[in-house]
């Protein structure tokens, strides 16, 4: 039986749909990322989860009891803010130990927790120092430590690095995953942030306009994506025009002078995606001008011009020639390598 | 940069605020001194003022126990007042803070409505309240039945305390509605999913947040309502004198000018000397909050 589990979940503003037909049931100890641009109603879930919000349609179990009838005081969910929230009057201590506090942990016991809470998060010693005299690393920790102290059910972190710089952000991304490890406690991740949600997820829901695109692990959801938006949003990609002709036997699938047999099923004309890093120059496959060409460190980014439109190609620094600006070249791709959109049943 | 351009430089500032300096001697610490120094000069129903240095007038204020009460009289009712508006102000600008757009701005202006109106044409509407035992008040509290005999309004320090608080309340309701602007939208919803309810989350979490704009607006509220003199002249009139009516009566009537003068120093010296302390205090109590 899943843990949490949200059942044909919708949240309507007047008239307008900001969440519909929101399903997903998550497993004990999982880590799930909801990832989508801003306004995809990704917070407005968390928020139905968290109780700050009524779902306008549909359930929200926890250990198969429905939580519309707990009050969010009594959910026992743990939340960390995209601005913490962290109570400006009290000392961090005072923070971390206000829930145990509403819980009638008794005092001993109470800052024993809070000390280990503080210490999980690297703030030993930081106890008595009041949020506005740390940094935003720091009171991102003590949030962290504030919802973690009262062994949350559930912990809901609402973008709770996109305050930091991009440096802070890759420390505490780590961090985070590491205390979500050790701990294993259910999480759930609301991001915009692709690479946040890759590197610290299970699962992955990505979300558009209030709809789930697709549910899955972060390689599934990066290799295998189940939508033009899904294949868009996580990382970049080529999205090229296809025909798929059935007249010629063996069937094949031909995007300009690229061609390969035609995957079963399919005919007509068909969108094909291929991430950048799998395009290779080669001497047969689509015909591409090199326009420009930037040099990255560990790899170059070629931005080029192809018969089926502009295409973008990574390629590994790993020491051999590579093509420069003007340069007419071949890409071809293994078939393997793309996904296929659209078509008409064979 | 040379000697000369960063003389010019120090100097600049001084250049470019002295028409407001200037105006601020002329019109405010000049007439201030020139009261002090009335203050210690002579006077006789005959030989009118005497430009003397004594201490007659001071040792009045300090012997007479007249103005010892007119003093006590005055704070108890600036206390009072200030009590009521935080009272009644702060969880007036917090409901205020929680509406809705449209709502907000309509009673937003219903609580500025006070300011809006002339002091003397409000403070006699509370009179036509008042007035006397058959006064609109009244009548609606004994039909309420929630008194037996009429309360005396006029005249007396209750009503003075209730027609301040009620010019005084937009002073409280602003100043706590800033400091509710400060608060983090998301504060309240943290203290809930850790397991506060709703009297809690404003006890713990929202009230020690806010108290600096309490006491801000209670300092605002004090020291305008020990000074009043409108409001008072025409709720207690001539029976029930305040500090500000009592220097205008040595003014205006007993023509004794030094006396009102000693009056309106220790006034203002014992007003600065309360509302700069109690600053200092509440800066010190509420340093991680201000910050």
């Amino acid at each position: 039986m899943a843990y949490l589990e949200l059942e044909g979940v919708a949240k309507q503003f007047g008239a307008q749909t900001v969440v519909d037909d929101f399903s997903l049931a998550v497993g004990k100890g999982e880590f799930i990322s909801f990832l989508g641009p801003s306004g995809c109603g990704k917070t407005t879930t968390l928020q139905m989860i968290a109780g700050f919000l009524d779902p306008t349609r549909g359930a929200i179990r926890l250990e198969g009891k429905d939580l519309a009838a707990i009050h969010p005081a009594k959910r026992g969910l743990g939340i960390v803010f995209q601005s913490y929230a962290l109570f400006p009057h009290m000392t961090a201590a005072e923070n971390v130990a206000f829930g145990l506090e509403m819980r009638n942990v008794p005092r001993g016991e109470r800052a024993e927790r809070v000390r280990a809470a503080l210490a999980m998060v690297g703030l030993a010693g930081f106890e008595d120092r009041h949020p506005r005299r740390m940094s935003g690393g720091q009171q991102q920790r003590v949030a962290l430590a504030r919802a973690l102290v009262i062994k949350p059910s559930v912990l809901l972190l609402d973008e709770p690095l996109s305050n930091l710089d991009a440096k802070l952000r890759e420390e505490m991304q780590i961090e985070l995953r590491q205390i979500q490890r050790t701990i294993g406690t259910t999480t759930i991740l609301v991001t915009h942030d692709q690479n946040e949600a890759m590197s610290l997820s299970d699962r992955i829901v990505v979300m558009s306009q209030g709809r789930i695109e697709q549910i899955g692990t972060p390689q599934e959801t990066y290799e295998k994506p189940a939508s033009a938006f899904v294949s868009q949003f996580l990382g970049k990609t080529n999205d090229f025009a296809a025909t798929i002709d059935r007249a010629s036997a063996p069937a094949r699938l031909i995007a300009g002078s690229w061609s390969a047999p035609a995957p079963a099923g399919l005919s007509g004309p068909v969108t094909i995606s291929i991430r950048p890093e799998r395009i290779g120059f080669g001497d047969a496959g689509l015909s591409a001008k090199i326009i420009t060409r930037i040099f990255q460190g560990n790899h170059w980014l070629f931005q080029c011009e192809s018969e089926c439109g502009p295409a973008i190609v990574i390629r590994q620094n790993d020491g051999e020639r590579q093509p420069a600006e003007g340069e007419a070249v071949r890409l071809s791709w293994r078939p393997e390598d793309m996904s296929v959109r659209g078509g008409a049943a064979a | 940069m040379s000697a000369a351009a960063e003389e010019r430089n120090a100097r600049a500032p001084w250049a470019l605020t002295a028409p407001a300096l200037m105006l601020f001697v002329g019109v405010l610490l000049i007439p201030l001194a020139m009261t002090v120094m009335l203050s210690f000069h002579d006077w006789g129903q005959y030989k009118g003022i005497e430009p003397v240095f004594i201490l007659k007038n001071w040792h009045e204020i300090a012997t007479d126990p007249y103005y010892a009460e007119m003093f006590w009289r005055t704070f108890r009712i600036a206390v009072l007042t200030t009590l009521l508006t935080a009272v009644l102000g702060a969880p007036e600008a917090y409901i205020l803070n929680r509406m809705s757009g449209r709502w907000k701005s309509f009673f937003l202006l219903v609580i500025l409505g006070p300011l809006l109106i002339s002091v003397v044409a409000r403070t006699l509407g509370w009179a036509l309240l008042f007035g006397g035992n058959n006064g609109l008040v009244n009548k609606l509290l004994m039909s309420a039945g929630l008194i037996r005999f009429p309360i005396p309004f006029m005249f007396t320090e209750t009503g003075m305390v209730i027609a301040l608080a009620h010019v005084m309340m937009p002073f409280m309701v602003l100043s706590v509605w800033a400091a509710l602007q400060r608060l983090n939208p998301q504060i309240e919803n943290a203290a809930m999913s850790l397991g506060a309810g709703p009297v809690t989350i404003i006890r713990r979490i929202i009230m020690p947040q806010i108290m600096p704009g309490v006491l801000s607006g209670a300092i605002i509220v004090f020291s305008l309502s020990a000074s009043a003199f409108a409001t008072p002249a025409i709720i207690g009139g001539r029976r029930l004198k305040v500090a500000a009516t009592l220097a205008y009566d040595e003014f205006l009537n007993t023509l004794n000018w030094p006396l009102g003068a000693a009056v309106a120093t220790l006034l203002l010296v014992a007003l600065v000397l309360i509302v700069v302390g109690s600053n200092a205090l509440i800066e010190r109590r509420y340093a991680e909050v201000f910050r």
